[in-house]
């Protein structure tokens, strides 16, 4: 049988494409919307995508999602246990 | 005062108040249930004591020296005699009494499986989950030993007896637990035994749940009215005080007495049954207190209860002042903006007016006027905030007097505005700033191009009106709320309000094709619109000069309006003809001329009208309202000139037609009957996973179906387009081609749940037919039409499948409202933000851009990206695909 660690949940067509954000970039982020880390939605890092990108607590990740609307739009989720 | 500094609650912590703490927050012990003496002064420690606050003017507080309205009222206290169950906490006591051991009041579980508990109980408390499903195991878990694991002592079982009586049964013997035995027990439980229990020792003792002292609430919560006679009326609250405390005194007198146990104990459980019922006068199986009429008793936990009580009925929802509620009726002359109020609603109804340097001379005039005389005054306020009533007889002396400075409740007159609602209130179009304009009779009247937005008709429903009385609101209604500002939908970005019903049948008779008005003509239809000139004429008949229905239409189109669209009666042919269309379906506007095509539905409609939607966002609202006026009312000029009626008789086909229709059912059901006979044959080929009869059940209908959409096109050619029903079908005004097809051709088949009828009789569906019969007529196929009349057992057919359709509905509509309802209590607190993000309360994101792209639905083109081709096409001036 074959290695899990072989498939990733990334290469799922359905699973939209989750990127941990360095800490500056973090930054730009909450100033350009005066925003508290708190004030974002969240994620758990229990969550599959979480654990896949190896994401930690208090970690922010920007998710870019398929969008009916837009096109694509761009998330922020705080890492929370 | 004290509370002026406003504070925020950062915590709300709930627990039992002590018999200490009941004694503390009281300001006086009440001892005698006697009221008020002789000279109708309160008695001091009597249930109406000052020291609790006082209602009577003039008389001031005891204990705060406030007068009647400043004082917010004080407890007082009863020391009774002896201790009495709380009802609310019946069913507490009953799971403490059975979990506790009968001699040492030990919880009945191991020190571990406690340790264990406590710890599950701390971990959720900090998590702040409910810790309900921990409790409920304690109290199961401890309800089983026999013996107590600590003092041996055997364990009895605790029998309730309707709603607070507690025995304990040893065998065959049974012991009554009065509420001393209990609270003695409780008194004895450990604090960390308690908040294994789930309560909190330092807040809720188990033994405050029997009451040995009865807070008296303040006089205030229990006012006594003087009725006219003089006679003083107490409150409900106030009787049943006065209850229990004579039981009280009476219960003290025998016990001092030294009475038999007997009489104690009755006079205990009567005393019980007053408590009880002041607090609750519902509870099961305890006869509720009733007044000397009869009437049930109001008590602490009615006032609380249920759509009228304090949280529903007071606090969740009010009743306001300067309102009104009538019956609508329609009036197509008035503007949309525009709602007819009845006058003597107007007379009743007033704004404040300042008087000022500016408009004395006009207040002076309404107060002359008096109340009885139309735009008169109904209140004058003083500068010394005295309100005096404008009568027949003052006023002259009044509009005399009258001052800078002073204040005067104005009638209600033209062109106020005020608010217009009809409920239920789903969107927020449902309330919107309409203008005045008083007219007599007794019903509201309002233009019925907005009708859609209130989802309002006019066979019976009431709106009510709000008349706003600061100068801030009714500048705030009329930016914000006002109709002109409400024709867009942010619900789909198109008109909401529009034309309906006839608008659309006469905007429809008067540009198809090209109708000739004489010069008298034209100036009717224009009569009641903004236009005063005439035009040059289209060109000359018979010597006389006409002009067409298209050229009138455009009178009343704004200047530079482009647009180029294929109307709802578009047949979608092939290749389109374009300006040569047959129908006459394709629209062209240019600099605000029409052109060609026809206006219907998809032109001038609510919800699909696209000239509307143009004009809305290209111009202004205000053109936007003044067009939607002037069309309405060209509208019904242009109906009333052709002149428009339908009756049963408009649905008369030729023999020949008759002929035909039944020809092709004929045929359909000779089809039916070969599908049937292959069937038995076991010749039908089943269609991809499906099992044979089914194939043929999907046939059939198929057949069928077909069958009677033929019959409509047959009756459709021969009606016409001349014809009332088809004028209505075709531009959108009303009903369909289907319901014409059921009219005048076929009704079709009968459907439960999508499938032709089966149900009834075994193997039948009525005892008319043959068992096993599958034939069209048998399951519910309608040959008949609505014209002709139906056969009893299509009749019955047609009542079944018309049943379904009612059920569906009532259940669709009661469950979208509370969908609807939850998602509006979910969602009504979020909040766009001015960068764009949507936020909650909080400031916690809940999108970074409002839906996702950041549009505003109500200024989107019906959410589709035409801008960049509405652009290209203005610079252009051609059609891009």
């Amino acid at each position: 049988m074959k290695n899990m660690k072989d498939f990733s949940l990334l290469n799922n067509d359905l699973v939209p494409q989750h990127i941990l954000m360095p800490e500056n970039e973090v930054n730009k982020v909450l100033k350009e919307h005066y925003l508290d880390k708190e004030q974002l939605p969240k994620i758990k890092i229990t969550d599959p995508v979480t654990l896949e990108i190896g994401a930690e607590v208090g970690d922010v990740v920007k998710i870019i999602r398929k969008s009916p609307t837009a096109g694509e739009a761009v998330i922020f989720r705080l890492v929370i246990e | 005062m004290i509370g002026t500094v406003p504070k925020r609650i950062k915590e709300i912590r709930f627990g039992l108040i002590s018999p200490k703490e009941y004694r503390k927050m009281s300001v006086t012990r009440v001892i005698t249930a006697d009221t008020y003496d002789d000279d109708g002064f309160p008695i001091e420690m009597g249930l109406m004591d000052p020291k609790m606050g006082v209602i009577d003017p003039g008389l001031r507080c005891k204990t705060c020296g406030g007068r009647a309205g400043e004082c917010p009222g004080h407890f007082g206290h009863v020391e009774l005699i002896a201790p009495v169950v709380h009802v609310g906490f019946a069913k507490l006591i009953r799971k403490i009494l059975r979990a506790t051991c009968k001699d040492c009041s030990a919880l009945l579980l191991d020190s571990t499986q406690k340790k264990e508990y406590l710890e599950q109980i701390r971990m959720l408390r900090t998590i702040g989950q409910p810790i309900e499903d921990i409790t409920n195991e304690v109290f199961k878990e401890a309800r089983k030993p026999k013996t107590c694991q600590y003092c041996s002592a055997q364990q009895l079982d605790i029998k309730v007896e309707k709603p607070s009586t507690y025995v304990e049964k040893d065998g065959t013997h049974e012991h009554k637990l009065m509420p001393s035995d209990i609270r003695a027990r409780f008194e004895k439980i450990t604090d960390d035994d308690i908040e294994v229990m789930g309560m909190d020792p330092s807040v809720a003792r188990p033994e405050w749940t029997i009451m040995t002292v009865l807070p008296v609430p303040p006089v205030t919560m229990r006012p006594s009215i003087t009725l006219e006679s003089g006679q003083r009326s107490e409150d409900d609250l106030t009787h049943k005080l006065v209850d229990i405390i004579r039981i009280n005194q009476r219960f003290q007198e025998n016990r001092e007495a030294g009475a038999p146990q007997l009489i104690i104990e009755d006079l205990w459980e009567l005393l019980q049954y007053h408590v009880t019922t002041f607090i609750d006068n519902a509870v099961s199986g305890v006869p509720p207190a009733r007044h000397r009429s009869g009437r049930p008793l109001k008590t602490l936990s009615q006032r609380l209860k249920g759509k009228e009580g304090r949280f529903r009925g007071s606090l969740s929802g009010k009743r306001v002042n300067f309102s009104a509620r009538t019956v609508i009726s329609p009036d197509p002359n008035l503007s949309i903006s525009e709602v007819g109020v009845p006058l003597t609603m107007a007379m009743e109804l007033s704004i404040p007016v300042n008087v000022t340097k500016r408009n004395i001379e006009e207040v002076r005039e309404y107060i002359k006027r008096g109340p009885d005389n139309h735009p008169g005054a109904n209140y004058v306020i003083r500068d010394d905030n005295r309100r005096l009533k404008v009568t027949d007889k003052n006023c002259e002396e009044l509009a005399e007097t009258l001052e800078i400075g002073w204040k005067v409740d104005r009638q209600l007159k033209n062109g106020d505005v005020i608010l217009f609602n009809r409920q239920p209130s789903l969107h927020r179009m449902s309330i919107m700033a309409h203008e005045v304009k008083v007219l007599p009779h007794k019903t509201f009247r309002l233009n019925p191009a907005v009708c859609p937005p209130y989802n309002a008709d006019f066979d019976g429903d009431e709106m009510n009106m709000h008349v706003l009385q600061t100068e801030e609101a009714r500048a705030e209604a009329k930016m914000l709320i006002h109709v002109q500002e409400n024709i867009l939908s942010p619900r789909f970005g198109g008109p909401i309000i529009g034309g309906i019903h006839d608008h659309i049948s006469g905007m429809y008779m008067l540009t198809k094709g090209e109708n000739r008005l004489d010069k008298n003509d034209f100036l009717e239809m224009l009569r009641k619109s903004r236009i005063s000139q005439i035009i040059e004429p289209e060109g000359t008949q018979d010597g006389k000069p006409y002009w067409t229905g298209k050229q009138v239409f455009s009178q009343i189109l704004p200047d530079g309006l482009n647009m180029t669209y294929k109307a709802l009666l578009c047949e979608n042919c092939a290749t389109c003809k374009k300006e040569d269309c047959n129908r006459d379906a394709y629209v062209t506007i240019r600099d605000g001329q029409l052109l060609s095509g026809t206006i219907d539905e998809k032109a001038v409609g609510a919800f699909k009208g696209l000239i509307l939607d143009r004009i809305v966002k290209d111009y202004t609202p205000p053109v936007a309202l003044q067009f939607i006026d002037d069309m309405t009312r060209l509208a019904i000029r242009s109906i009333m000139h052709f002149g428009f009626s339908f009756g049963i008789n408009d649905e008369d086909i030729p023999e020949e037609a008759s002929a035909q229709i039944s020809e092709l059912l004929e045929d359909a059901e000779a089809r039916v009957m070969d599908l049937i006979i292959a069937f038995n044959e076991g010749n039908l080929e089943p269609l991809p996973g499906r099992t044979v009869a089914e194939t043929l059940e999907l046939r059939i209908m198929q057949e069928l179906g077909k069958a009677r959409d033929s019959t409509g096109d047959i009756a459709g050619n021969y009606l016409g387009l001349d014809n009332a029903a088809v004028i209505m079908a075709v531009s959108g005004a009303r009903g369909s081609m289907l319901n014409l097809t059921q009219m005048a051709g076929c009704v079709g088949q009968q459907a439960v749940r999508g499938e032709r009828i089966r149900r009834g009789y075994a193997g039948r569906t009525l005892s008319n037919f043959n068992h096993g019969d599958l034939g069209a007529g048998a399951h519910g196929f309608v040959k008949s039409s609505y014209k002709k009349g139906l056969s009893p057992t299509e009749y019955f057919f047609h009542a079944i499948g018309g049943r379904e359709g009612l059920v569906d509905t009532a259940v669709r509509t009661s469950q979208s409202g509370y969908l609807q309802r939850r998602l509006v209590n979910a969602l009504q607190d979020l909040e766009v933000q001015y960068d764009g993000t949507v936020r909650d309360t909080r400031g916690m994101v809940v999108q970074f851009k409002y839906g996702e792209d950041g549009v505003d639905p109500m200024k989107s083109d019906y959410s589709k990206p035409q801008t960049i081709r509405r652009i290209i096409e203005d610079v252009t001036g051609k059609e891009v695909e």
